[in-house]
């Protein structure tokens, strides 16, 4: 087991990272039969054979509830709803990643469910709009694009409901350029105006499903950047999918999220290209990024700064658990900044240096050490207007604990003929994408062998998970 | 003399009204407005409110045609000493009804249409934290608002300065923090950054915390005990020129007056005992308290006794250093809604600009991106 270690290198674990959530307990033992390249053929294969969407809402139900809910005027019974099976739909995911063989995928997922950010407090077309971004991952972005733009969640959030031929709504209009396709720069008020006109008459009918009413859409003639004619919302998507900035907005966004803040102008430019080329071929792109050599570059390692969703999941891909009170992670999600399904704002999550204050970071630095001794957090969330309608008066201070029942069987048994002294920087190696001073590592074993509960690997590993070194990827 | 203007007079930084302190009140939630400061001659605001109008016998009367909300007594005595400001119809273009969007707005200091990932304090403390000032703001909570994070600078949180240095003590990141050597080109730099700015903090902001005994009482509120924090902090007279404080749920959608009597008294007795403190210790006319929501209500109201998501509001100005007292301008029309709204008349960014142009002595032009008139409360 020890020579096994050692042959692993830090590149198989720096692609784990980048297109994952980290290496998994029970996988450690094989790493070192596969080059880095073919580990990352291994797991796009897997991630692109594996879609299986999540079902948390049953129609039925929600039909009942929104019939009695009307029927006693009582708002707060279909919010309720709503809210719960948001929840449910958060945890489902967050297994999901945690367990999945198919890390990629969710992976990303998680970006696109960030880059489609929407905040709607209705359950069924979340999980419509979150099994849509979830199914077309990996696929190819216009075919994403054009999924997306017809779900009830986006149209819904980006009243378009009120985009009408007497009265244009611009607000799609505007954030699928901004946001979702070009980005700023690369077109005028005047093609948001006419591209608005397109997209009128896009909506939805009660089931969630996309709906044409033609009697709200204008069918007259259009200037949507430089090309003119009679278009329809699908043509104006066309239209932006053939401008190279897409390719190149989309590309950019992509190497920040798997290699770099900071960008490599050069490389970025031939992943635009290719991306174009390919048609845009999400998987095409990938594959670009994880099999150049540059993507092992030394400035790359460790150069990211985990998401709490990212922190989380790495630490159960390590440490398999079941956890009792599954809502604490909504909770941990709220005080650390991603609450999925309610991203700030349209943009969605900034990421980078925006996941750490000083808040956040001592949280983050205190949680391995939450889930062994189910040490109270009584830390409070911002209240959230929007759900609670007034319902729920700011005050109490809660006690939360997450409760959590881990199975350390793999992770104890790779250690298992490692040296006492050997044990440490083997465990941190596995870790960390970068390896704190000596001497602080000396700290760490000491600061160890006084809790405690467990044994050294335990202790070394939730010690090492309360480094600022683990909170990077 | 403040010990803070001695060490910046030296320094250099924030000049001109050293001493002065500004204290952020945010009612989350959307209070509102016309059940705050009642137009009690209106015709129409009794017409539109048939179930939770306040008759003008059961308000404080400010003027002839106008009243305060009856759980307010303490900003009724601050209105006639000359210690309170009203400013009437404060929004924005293009309001946003969402609360999560419009405090977006109001945080980030944005134009409706757009989208900034810092704050306005935030930004202020990317412009003047410096090697002698580290610890320009505070709010008092368990997380960071928006408002408070800049593009290089954040703020710290704390609601409980005890329990937060008391953590920070027993854990072994000080010395972890102690002996990483700073290479400020590996990316993890920025996270042993911010430990050891969050550890120097509060560190500092604790041992000052309790320098100056209190005499004052306060409610055991959460709202009393974060502002008796906050004096004990100003008192002590440590470098944080801003506070940032919450309080609500003032989303009244149903039985709206008795929500508002809960908040209000709440508000009014911690707002007594702060101010009672700060006058005992003469510092009253060097901290400003200001009072906002992210948006008002609309004028009718609804068949729940409460009132939906509206659009321009008035905000409450309090310090004993107010250059203009009173009712700043004129109440809202009523007779001129936009879609039974009312239509704002001051951009909230021209008080923002007024706030730290005139009392922190800032330019604001860097920090809103953009120049705003200013207003002469101040």
């Amino acid at each position: 087991m020890n020579e096994m270690i050692s042959n692993i290198n830090e590149q198989h674990y720096h692609l784990l990272r980048r297109a994952g959530f980290g290496v998994q307990a029970k996988q450690v033992a094989h790493l070192a039969d596969y080059t880095p390249r073919a580990l990352y053929e291994k797991i796009g294969t897997a991630s692109s054979n594996s879609f299986r969407p999540l079902h948390v809402v049953n129609r039925e139900a929600l039909e009942r509830t929104t019939k009695q809910a009307k029927l006693t005027n009582n708002r707060k019974m279909i919010n309720q709803f709503h809210q719960d099976h948001i929840r449910r739909l958060t945890i489902d995911w967050l297994d999901e990643m945690a367990n999945s063989e198919a890390p990629l995928r969710e992976k990303l997922a998680l970006f696109w469910h960030g880059h489609f950010a929407c905040r709607v407090n209705n359950s069924l077309h979340q999980e419509i709009l979150l099994n849509t971004i979830r199914q077309h991952a990996l696929g190819s972005f216009k075919v994403l694009l054009q999924a997306v733009s017809k779900t009830a969640a986006m149209l819904a959030f980006l009243n378009n409901q009120q985009n009408k031929k007497t009265k244009p709504n611009e607000n799609f209009a505007r954030e699928v350029m901004e946001l979702f396709t070009m980005g700023i720069g690369h077109y005028t008020e005047q093609d948001i105006k006419e591209a608005a006109r397109a997209f009128t008459g896009w909506s939805y009918n009660a089931q969630g499903a996309f709906l044409f009413r033609q009697r709200v859409h204008d069918d007259g003639s259009k200037t949507v950047l430089g090309h003119r004619g009679t278009f329809t919302g699908d043509d104006v998507l066309n239209i932006l999918i053939e401008q190279r900035a897409t390719a190149y907005y989309i590309s950019k966004k992509l190497y920040q999220y798997l290699v770099n803040d900071k960008i490599n102008q050069e490389h970025v430019q031939w992943l635009a290209n290719r991306f174009y080329d390919s048609e845009y071929h999400i998987q095409q792109l990938l594959h670009d990024i994880f099999t150049s050599n540059w993507f092992y570059d030394q400035e790359h390692i460790g150069a990211l700064i985990k998401s709490p969703v990212e922190l989380t999941t790495g630490i159960r891909r390590i440490l398999p658990m079941e956890i009792q009170n599954e809502a604490t992670q909504i909770l941990l999600q709220r005080l650390l900044g991603q609450w999925l399904f309610n991203p700030p704002n349209v943009a969605g999550w900034p990421g980078g240096k925006a996941w750490i204050d000083s808040s956040s970071l001592m949280l983050r630095l205190r949680l391995p050490q939450l889930i062994r001794d189910n040490e109270q957090i009584t830390l409070r969330p911002k209240s959230n207007d929007d759900l609670d309608m007034g319902l729920t008066a700011k005050g109490k201070r809660n006690r939360y604990q997450i409760m959590a029942h881990v199975d350390w069987s793999s992770w104890l048994q790779i250690f298992a003929d490692i040296p006492a002294d050997q044990l440490l920087t083997q465990i941190g190696k596995a870790l960390l994408p970068t390896m704190p001073e000596p001497k602080q590592l000396q700290l760490v074993a000491k600061s160890a062998h006084r809790s405690q509960a467990g044994s050294a690997v335990e202790s070394y590993t939730l010690a090492i998970m309360g480094l600022p070194e683990y909170q990077m990827c | 003399m403040p010990k803070i203007l001695q060490a910046s007079e030296i320094l250099g930084g924030l000049t001109k009204s050293n001493h002065k302190v500004l204290v952020v009140l945010q009612w989350s939630g959307g209070n509102d407005g016309l059940n705050t400061i009642i137009p009690t001659q209106n015709d129409i605001y009794y017409k539109t409110r048939p179930t939770i109008a306040l008759k003008p016998q059961d308000t404080l009367r400010l003027q002839d045609d106008v009243g305060l909300n009856p759980h307010l007594p303490f900003l009724k005595t601050l209105y006639d000493e000359g210690n309170l400001a009203i400013l009437n119809n404060v929004g924005y273009e293009n309001p946003n009804r969402s609360h999560f969007r419009s405090m977006d707005i109001w945080q980030s200091a944005s134009k409706s249409n757009q989208i900034w990932q810092t704050g306005w304090i935030g930004r202020f403390l990317d412009k003047n934290t410096s090697i002698a000032q580290q610890n320009l703001a505070l709010e008092v909570d368990d997380t960071l608002s928006l408002a408070l994070k800049g593009q290089t600078e954040k703020a710290l949180a704390s609601l409980d300065l005890k329990q937060l240095y008391k953590n920070t003590q027993q854990s072994y990141l000080k010395a972890i923090n102690q002996i990483h050597h700073q290479h400020h080109e590996k990316p993890v730099d920025y996270l042993y950054q911010t430990m050891a700015s969050t550890l120097q903090q509060v560190d500092y902001l604790y041992k000052n915390s309790h320098i100056i005994q209190q005499h004052t009482s306060y409610p055991s509120t959460t709202l009393g005990k974060s502002l008796k924090a906050i004096s004990s902090l100003i008192l002590s007279d440590v470098e944080t020129k801003i506070y940032y404080v919450s309080v609500g749920s003032f989303d009244t959608h149903n039985n709206q007056n008795k929500r508002q009597e809960l908040l209000f008294k709440q508000i009014n007795d911690a707002l007594q005992s702060f101010v009672s403190d700060l006058k005992a210790n003469d510092r009253f006319q060097d901290v400003m308290i200001f009072t906002f929501s992210e948006f008002g209500r609309r004028v009718a109201q609804n068949a729940s006794n409460g009132t939906d998501h509206g659009t321009a509001n008035n905000m409450f100005f309090i310090s004993s250093g107010l250059h203009q007292q009173g009712l700043l301008n004129d109440m809202p029309d009523l007779s001129k809604l936009i879609e039974g709204d009312l239509i704002y008349q001051v951009d909230f960014k021209s008080v923002y600009a007024t706030l730290l142009d005139r009392w922190l002595g800032t330019d604001h032009r860097p920090i809103l991106k953009a120049t705003y008139p200013l207003l002469s409360f101040i």
